[in-house]
């Protein structure tokens, strides 16, 4: 579980990130982006209390 | 229902006048997430553009902020996170037994309402986020006054959220800071990454020069002060003047199990107010292009993020507003040690609510965080004086406890004349508030040892330390 969770978590950063960088890029335009970005924000919240809980026990 | 959370209430034990236990110590990672999380904040989406709007150049802004940002660190590192870690106790507590239990209290009143204030900007940062949806005016940066109903009720539906989650303690607020710290991170530099060609840069290599010409131009907005290399500098050493020189970070480092943990505010200052300061400005740049004489965090990182970028507006207020209403808990607390901490902290997010309505804390945010800090410095020198220079220079350490005094008069004359010397300076000699914490502390060290050696009673009573 700990591990899982840690992997979504980076993936959520990941999500994030790297959208925006598309953009700057001209891969991918502002809307696409800001999508990427809120499932990134969701998945973060999901993933990382439970990662952070795990490695604090 | 009610008597579990009573009870867990009850159980909150944040030791308010005894050491910290050694079971209760936190690592260096304890203090990263938390700084990372209170300095990358509300306010940092308010404190980037105002640079912009002061007319900072792009290289004062670099320079300034690396080295101001040091000193800063510099300063919790070696100045507060020692003594911290030393007395372990808070710096209520320590104050008490300098200053006396009336000045204290004195001292408490005025460094509770100022964190009050500081926590209700961050709370009004989030409300433009959650007011989105509500479609009311958002404040502009000439605006001083509530703007609307709908902005007054969304004040008051954030302040309630983060008052509830600052009452169940220190525990709770830095396991959220920590988990949300890195996404915070995150969204403000993709915010500020995805505006950039709407700005004219289509590559690293010609960011330099956007910025010198678009972004920060050297070129105040109508009615702004100029802002120079030693504003940006002076500003970001001493924004959090009285978390570092004023010693209020001691209730938060005397968890810490080394004093080197005080380094950990790296995290804070090159993440949050470098990064985070320079993004916001970038984001404020595109919105100055749109001309809607808003000056509102919310609606400026929703056009850059979308809903992450408005949850981040939200998320960074919290973070921020929490610690400080749990420091002005603790401020307040101090004041009536027999009253419970979530009492005392329920009737200060009650206050920073109503204080948070007003916009001109988020307009004038770099003056009044400037002068909070300078209020309350000189009792942070006097920690220092009394916890480095008494033996020393020969005068009593500890001399309310010692005593028995309620009012150490050295003490209170050192507030005072350190205050009235900062307003002469800024008065009669013209010098801006955000410099005068430099002279003032020397100031506040040399009288305190002065008046302490010249007013002090020799024969004192022994008493356990």
């Amino acid at each position: 579980m700990k591990t899982l969770m840690s992997i979504v978590a980076v993936a959520a950063l990941a999500l994030t990130l790297i959208p925006a960088i598309l953009v700057f890029q001209g891969s991918i335009d502002l809307a696409l982006h800001k999508q990427l970005m809120a499932a990134g924000t969701l998945l973060w919240f999901v993933s990382a209390p439970i990662w952070f809980r795990k490695k604090a026990s | 229902m009610a008597k579990t959370l009573k009870q867990r209430l009850a159980e909150v034990n944040e030791y308010e006048r005894e050491p910290v236990p050694d079971s209760q110590l936190k690592t260096s990672k304890s203090f990263l997430g938390m700084y990372a999380g209170e300095h990358t904040a509300g306010t940092e989406y308010v404190i980037g553009p105002l640079f912009v709007a002061h007319g900072v150049s792009a290289a004062d802004l670099v320079s300034g902020l690396l080295l101001g940002n040091l000193l800063a660190v510099l300063s919790w590192a070696f100045l507060c996170a020692p003594i911290a870690t030393k007395l372990r106790l808070t710096l209520y507590y320590q104050l008490e037994r300098i200053c006396g239990i009336n000045l204290t209290r004195l001292y408490n009143l005025v460094n509770g309402l100022m964190f009050c204030f500081l926590a209700g900007s961050m709370i009004a940062v989030s409300a433009t986020a959650i007011g989105i949806p509500f479609n009311f005016p958002m404040p502009k940066l000439t605006d001083m006054y509530p703007t609307s109903i709908g902005w007054v009720l969304t004040v008051f539906a954030v302040g309630s959220v983060i008052t509830l989650v600052a009452i169940l303690g220190y525990e709770r607020i830095a396991k959220f800071a920590n988990v949300a710290a890195p996404w915070m991170i995150g969204v403000f530099l993709a915010s500020a990454i995805a505006v950039l060609p709407e700005l004219g840069v289509n590559s690293i290599g010609n960011f330099w020069s956007v910025a010198n010409e678009v972004i920060w131009t050297g070129i105040p907005l109508e009615g702004q002060d100029k802002f120079t290399f030693w504003h940006v500098l002076f500003f970001a050493w001493f924004c959090n003047m009285a978390m570092h020189i004023g010693m209020a970070d001691m209730s938060i480092l005397r968890y810490a199990r080394k004093w080197t943990h005080g380094f950990t505010s790296a995290a804070g200052m090159f993440v949050g107010h470098f990064l985070a300061w320079m993004a916001s400005g970038i984001l404020y740049a595109v919105y100055l292009k749109q001309n809607t004489g808003e000056f509102a965090p919310g609606p400026i990182s929703y056009y850059a993020a979308g809903f992450a970028g408005a949850a981040c507006v939200v998320i960074a207020g919290w973070t921020t507003a929490n610690p400080t209403i749990y420091r002005a808990g603790l401020a307040i607390q101090a004041m009536m040690p027999k009253t419970t901490t979530w009492k005392v902290t329920l009737v200060v997010g009650l206050v920073t609510t109503m204080a948070a309505c007003f916009p001109a804390l988020v307009m004038r945010l770099l003056d009044f965080v400037a002068l909070y800090g300078l209020i309350l410095m000189p009792m942070g020198a006097i920690i220092f004086a009394d916890f480095y220079l008494a033996k020393q220079f020969g005068f009593i350490a500890n001399y309310a406890l010692r005593s028995g005094s309620e009012f150490n008069v050295a003490a209170a004359l050192t507030w005072v004349v350190t205050l009235a010397f900062c307003i002469g300076l800024n008065m009669f000699a013209s010098i801006e508030i955000f410099f005068l914490g430099f002279p003032g502390w020397f100031i506040a060290v040399i009288v305190y040892v002065a008046l302490s050696k010249l007013l002090q009673q020799k024969n004192l009573k022994e008493v356990n330390v």
